[in-house]
């Protein structure tokens, strides 16, 4: 086919605009064919997500509730306690806040910036709630002063401006076990530690299940794409009523094999193995097997139908020319599988890391992922911000896994069944 | 294999036989976690283990009373309904978005095919809590979550990658001189359409509409956070009964999705056997 | 030739039933939340089952685990999905003071059968929050089964983290309410001192070590109707729940269950309306039907106590001896303002402690 330039040299300039004209008619016509859907997923999936992944970044609620207390606190130096007039506006908007019942809520933002402020905030406006609005003038100060030592520590107040700021990036530290301290240094969060030992506990069991799902997988795939096809076929049905079968059946199921006084363990007892039932479910160990059940079909469906495309006379040419069987299939037949191993893999891996059903229902305390601890700060603290933010670190993981998927085996080739 | 070659030795055929049974284990272990509860949902006991009398094949160890539980539970019987509305419109509403999007993104003059391809394709890759999270505050910021016309919606939006990608595999390969000579001996572009791509694609089509379902079927995540007590289905009320109060009724229903899942599962064999059959005889 | 689709007579069938479902929406409906089990059982059979037949209003009846943070998450977006709630009253003063309940005027709720005026007709307990009003006396208590106990059985709250005498796994509800106080008075405070210990950070040390110390042998369950089955099946020896719970597995299913009442924490529960309920004046009317004296009369078949006087001569009376209230000696009473400001920091230790 000539060039595109040497095609258009050759016509003249009016068939050239005509023949442009044409091309950008047919780009918007596919285009036209796709755009219903492309808006449908950027409306009902993308904005929803893109929308709340910002609130890791934007976070007004502090600001609107103490506004006042915030402007003055911006006068302050930062050293010893700030100004009468800032601890008095915070007195009077503590006050109302208390009366329309929202000190709660401020309460929470605290605890989330001084540990421990909840109590601290909550019993003081109930204190102050006792004044009424005279009394409050003359003597706020001193009683929000001396409702708790808190309030006279230099570092809550510095902690309270910090929560202020509208666009913040304080939850991803967080979610890195980061803090800011007194002198403005970053440095790991000194009283717990959690959520990078999640993403790495998390990672770990991700690995593990794919290990697995290799390991049991390909000797499987590999024992049927040498059968018949036709015995290939029936033996697949195995393999694929799992994949059809819901989630939470399969789930169900292992909690059913697991249970203290489940299958397995009435089995091993019963048969005297066992004298005492094993802890098994409600364990990480849950989590593995229930997971590696479930995904197993990833593994294989995508490294059977490249072993069904390779073929056996290369190996056995190998073999009949003295190679020794194992080294034979290291150095040919094992290279060759290699495209439908790293979809697999790659593919088994990526919905481990995101997992958060079976690990939630199976999983007990020690089998949970980074999954149910987003679960658990939209459910049950209701830490929304510090969720997003440690959701928006997981897509990032996620898309970084997609990016490699996309390039070794190209997004447009996943095959379904 | 009928005739062994004389350089199989020995050790061949003792790693065959080695092979052979280590891909039947895996096998059994794909295949018998889901068999084992078919006969613990006939459990006269309220418990999820076999009993003495199960094992001993007593006929009064054995009951139907976990069916009859599911059936005559009004929230049972919400949830299957619901699963079945919801699932179904949200596979009408992807498999026509899916479809249409599908045919835009086989044409050759499809421009950032693979920016589009991949943004579509994402509701299948993004971990569905960060999903189901984002729809959360979204959906009800406009007043959508809790109702059916916002999971279907959701449901919608996750089952679409699936159509895509099963109907632009039955279009790969796809001859366009085909539709060209259609339209040049005179067809009209609906007629080419309905006589020439419509039987092409519909195995992809019905396909993807199958997994398009399933995927809404199964969901539960979305359904936790978006869903109100009338959106529920039947993996919401089954994840909180293995929450909260396990007992058989689950396992009743779990068999009765199991033969489910095998009905599906003939029919996409039987799908994929006409459109192997179909590509080999083009002619129609 | 141009075929119609094999599918509009399905798409047809689900826009049928989507309509039918449409209709059944019409009716006035209610959704009402409480703790399933045997104590859902019984409210559905005096309160949720004759309100129905009496007013023709649909009431879905949902479960929940406790604690308010679904509550708030509705609120916060706005997204109100439940009408009426069963509170813990150790929940209750924390969801009001944040604004997540609607204020229940005491006008709406109606003398007893006896013509006793409401706000004498209650025990003063139940109507000490403006944002709800109370319908049972319950306790949080521990229980084992005689079949699986072994020799030594336990008496006192000591013997639940005593375990060199009493080995095995013991259930307690995931949360740090009731536990952190049982760890307290097991470790020697006196029950009148419990929260005034716990509101100091060595008293919060205390108590988690204690809890600490039995670590390892902890199971923990989401919901109450876990617990007589983890009793039952013995994925526990020793596990906590609501007395009602045991004493309904005691009664209806024969189980060998013992419950041990040392330092059990008694509490209410109350039907409050969650802020913002777009049916809110339906939800009044529902509080005060659920609240009347006969509705609570059946509450004593779970060994719950009503909140109202003219309640008990209604009542099944061999239940009496089993209703927390006689047993008030033993235990003390959850502090519903103490959880209210220390739910939260403390409800973050605890599961930070819980993931250490």
């Amino acid at each position: 086919m000539p060039s595109r330039s040497a095609l258009l040299h050759a016509l003249t300039a009016g068939e050239a605009r005509q023949a442009a004209v044409v091309r950008r008619r047919k780009r918007l016509l596919a285009l036209a064919f796709v755009l219903p859907l492309l808006l449908f997923i950027l409306l009902s999936f993308v904005v929803p997500i893109g929308s709340m992944l910002w609130r890791s970044l934007y976070h007004p609620a502090v600001a609107e509730m103490i506004p006042h207390t915030l402007v003055e606190l911006r006068q302050w130096d930062g050293q010893g306690l700030p100004g009468e007039p800032a601890l008095q506006r915070f007195v009077e908007e503590l006050y109302a806040l208390n009366r329309e019942r929202q000190s709660g809520r401020l309460a929470e933002e605290f605890n989330r910036a001084y540990a421990g402020m909840s109590s601290v905030v909550k019993s003081t406006a109930r204190r102050l709630g006792r004044l009424d609005e005279p009394a409050l003038a003359t003597e706020g100060v001193a009683t929000l002063l001396d409702s708790h030592a808190n309030w006279r520590k230099p570092e809550l107040w510095r902690a309270i401006e910090r929560a202020g700021r509208v666009y913040t990036y304080d939850y991803y530290l967080t979610a890195l076990d980061l803090e800011v301290d007194a002198e403005q240094g970053l440095r790991v969060r000194q009283d717990t530690q959690i959520y990078l030992q999640l993403y790495a506990k998390t990672l770990k069991l991700a690995l593990v299940i794919t290990l697995l799902c290799a390991l049991l997988g390909y000797p499987l795939a590999y024992y049927l794409a040498s059968l018949p096809e036709h015995r290939a076929n029936l033996l697949l049905v195995l393999v694929l009523l799992p994949f059809w079968t819901s989630l939470l059946v399969r789930t169900t199921a292992w909690i059913a094999l697991l249970q203290t006084n489940g299958v397995i363990n009435t089995l091993l007892t019963g048969s005297g193995l066992l004298d005492q039932p094993l802890e098994m479910l409600y364990t990480s160990f849950a989590t593995v097997v229930a997971m590696t059940h479930i995904l197993l079909p990833f593994m294989i469906l995508p490294l059977y139908s490249v072993m069904r495309g390779i073929d056996p006379s290369y190996l056995r040419a190998a073999l009949s020319l003295g190679a020794r069987p194992l080294p034979a299939f290291a150095r040919i037949y094992f290279p060759m599988t290699l495209p439908g191993l790293s979809a697999g893999t790659l593919l088994v891996f990526i919905i481990s890391v995101g997992y958060y059903i079976t690990p939630a229902l199976v999983g007990g305390t020690d089998g949970q992922m980074i999954s149910n601890i987003i679960a658990f700060h939209m459910q049950r603290s209701n830490n929304w911000e510090l969720a997003a933010a440690l959701g928006s670190l997981l897509l990032a993981l996620i898309l970084l896994l997609y990016w490699l998927y996309d390039r070794l085996v190209g997004a447009g080739n996943i095959r379904l069944g | 294999m009928a005739s062994t070659p004389a350089y199989y030795g020995f050790w061949h055929h003792l790693g065959r036989l080695l092979l052979r049974l280590g891909a039947w284990l895996v096998l059994l272990f794909l295949i018998l976690p889901i068999l084992v509860i078919v006969p613990l949902s006939f459990n006269v006991e309220p418990f999820f283990s076999f009993t003495e009398g199960m094992l001993t094949l007593q006929p009064e160890a054995y009951s139907l009373r976990w069916y009859e539980q599911v059936f005559s539970d009004p929230r049972w019987r919400l949830a299957i309904r619901n699963s079945f509305i919801i699932g179904l419109f949200a596979t009408a509403l992807a498999t026509v978005l899916g479809t249409c999007a599908a045919l835009g993104l086989a044409r050759a003059d499809m421009p950032m095919r693979r920016l589009i391809t991949a943004l579509l394709l994402s509701p299948m890759i993004v971990p569905l809590i960060i999903t189901a999270a984002g729809m959360f505050f979204f959906y009800s910021s406009l007043g959508l979550a809790g109702t059916h016309l916002g999971v279907i919606l959701a449901h919608a939006a996750l089952g679409t990658p699936f159509v895509v990608i099963t109907v632009t595999a039955a279009l790969t390969g796809f001859d366009y001189s085909l539709a060209r000579a259609a339209l040049g001996l005179g067809a009209t572009p609906w007629r080419m359409f309905f006589d020439i791509i419509v039987p092409l694609i519909r195995p992809g089509v019905i396909s993807g509409a199958l997994f398009a379902f399933i995927t809404s079927f199964d969901e539960v995540v979305v359904i936790l956070f978006l869903a109100g007590p009338q959106q529920r289905t039947i993996p919401r009320q089954m994840f909180s009964g293995l929450r909260e109060q396990i007992n058989p009724s689950i396992l009743a229903i779990a068999t009765l999705l199991i033969l489910f899942s095998i009905a599906l599962l003939v029919t996409i064999e039987l799908l994929r056997r006409r459109a192997a059959r179909l590509r080999l005889a083009p002619a129609d | 030739m141009a075929r119609p689709p094999k599918h509009l007579p399905h798409l047809l069938l689900a826009v049928a039933l989507a309509a039918g479902s449409g209709a059944a929406l019409a009716q006035e409906s209610l959704t009402v939340v409480s703790w399933g089990g045997a104590y859902g059982a019984a409210q559905k059979k005096h309160v949720i089952d004759p309100y129905q037949k009496e007013t023709g209003v649909r009431v879905l009846f949902e479960d929940y685990t406790g604690g308010v943070a679904e509550i708030k998450a509705q609120v916060e977006s706005g997204n109100i999905q439940w009408d009426v709630v069963d509170f813990e009253v150790i929940d209750l003063e924390r969801a009001c003071s944040e604004g997540l309940l609607e204020d229940i005027p005491r006008d709406i709720l109606p003398p007893g059968v006896d013509g006793t005026p409401a706000a004498q007709d209650f025990i003063p307990e139940a109507l000490a929050s403006e944002c709800a009003v109370g319908n049972i006396v319950w306790s949080v208590v521990f229980a084992y089964n005689e079949r699986t106990i072994g020799g030594a059985k336990p008496a006192s709250l000591e013997d639940f983290f005593d375990t060199a005498k009493i080995p095995g796994k013991r259930a307690l509800r995931k949360r740090p309410q009731v536990n952190l106080e049982w760890a307290l008075m097991a470790d020697g405070v006196a029950p009148e001192d419990v929260y005034e210990v716990l509101a100091t950070a060595e008293g919060q040390q205390r108590a988690f070590d204690k809890l600490n110390s039995i670590r390892n042998d902890l199971v923990w369950f989401d919901s109450w109707s876990q617990a007589p089955q983890l009793l039952n099946d013995g994925g526990a020896v020793l596990v906590q729940s609501a007395n009602g719970r045991f004493y309904d597995a005691i009664r209806q299913e024969n189980k060998p269950f013992v419950i041990v009442w040392d330092g059990h924490v008694y509490d209410l529960d109350a039907w409050a309306i969650v802020k913002g309920s777009p049916k809110k004046e339906l939800a009044l009317k529902f509080i005060a039907y659920a609240t009347g004296s006969k509705p609570l009369a059946g509450m004593p078949d779970v060994a719950y106590g009503p909140t109202r006087k003219s309640s008990m001569p209604l009542a099944d009376q061999s239940a009496t001896p089993h209703l927390p209230t006689a047993h008030l000696d033993q235990g003390i009473q959850a502090g519903s303002e103490f959880w209210a400001d220390y739910g939260e920091s403390l409800g973050e230790k605890f599961n930070e402690w819980l993931l250490r």
